[in-house]
């Protein structure tokens, strides 16, 4: 463990960042959703390198249900991108305003 | 240099260049592709932090399973290809500029904050990363938890199907 921890934690905070720049730059909503797995990954990094420093395996089993929810979440979430598109023939959520008031 | 180093900067620039590529690629599919290139750099990395169960389940869940989802629903929907500034440059620059800045923030508090610094021990690390240590955590203290999440599961099956089926008319 030569590395010190917070090589890791700038690497995770970058990817963050990365993450919160696609959600709002970009207009197509399936690379949205990736954009947003990609800030879970980030957190996910965060937790084990921590989890490993500290020699607790807790983070790691926290990592492993943030990795349950985030599959449960891809299911639905692309489901509804599914019905989205079925509806209005587009995935470009500028143009998805029906929740809008 | 030890191993160890090189292969963190191997690793740690292979996933941020591949996150940075993932979110200006035009088309969806090179994106996902990218994507998964990033999720087998964090494999990487966690194999690193003597994290081996995490490791595996990153690469069979993540880059194998939900990605297989999104790679099959862009190759079903065919979204169209998006030019990144778009119609109005301007707000998304400004975009650019609040994630920077949130960036900055996280890295100046990681830096200069007063709490002491994390040592790891090699050997702690390698024991709490195993099958093992985790395996016991998680049918022992933390086994609502876990039958919570198979529940999540569950729910989350049914919902896509309902979500995703065909209307009747």
């Amino acid at each position: 463990m030569q590395i010190p921890i917070e090589y890791y934690l700038i690497l995770s905070a970058f990817m963050f960042a990365v993450g919160v720049t696609g959600v709002l730059i970009r207009r197509n909503a399936i690379i949205v959703f990736m954009s947003v797995e990609l800030m879970l990954n980030s957190a996910n990094l965060t937790l084990v390198a921590f989890s490993s420093y500290l020699g607790n395996s807790i983070g790691q089993l926290f990592v492993f249900f943030v990795m349950t929810v985030a599959a449960a979440e891809a299911a639905v979430g692309l489901a509804i991108i599914i019905a989205l598109f079925r509806n209005k023939l587009t995935l470009n959520i500028d143009e998805v305003n029906i929740l809008k008031w | 240099m030890s191993l160890e180093v090189i292969l963190f900067i191997l690793f740690g620039a292979v996933a941020a260049v591949s996150s940075v590529t993932m979110i200006t690629r035009s088309d969806a599919v090179i994106a996902a592709l990218f994507l998964v290139l990033n999720f087998a750099a964090l494999a990487g990395l966690y194999l690193l932090l003597n994290a081996q169960f995490i490791a595996v389940a990153q690469v069979i869940v993540y880059a194998g399973a939900i990605m297989v989802v999104f790679l099959f629903v862009i190759m079903l929907l065919r979204p169209q290809k998006e030019d990144i500034l778009g119609k109005k440059p301007a707000i998304k620059i400004m975009a650019i500029v609040v994630a920077a800045l949130v960036f900055i923030q996280i890295a100046y508090m990681i830096f200069f904050s007063k709490s002491g610094g994390v040592t790891g021990q090699a050997a702690a690390s390698v024991k709490a990363g195993t099958v093992e240590s985790i395996g016991r955590e998680l049918f022992t203290n933390y086994v609502v938890p876990f039958e919570a999440a198979g529940f999540l599961l569950l729910a989350a099956t049914i919902g896509a199907l309902v979500l995703a089926k065909k209307k009747f008319e």
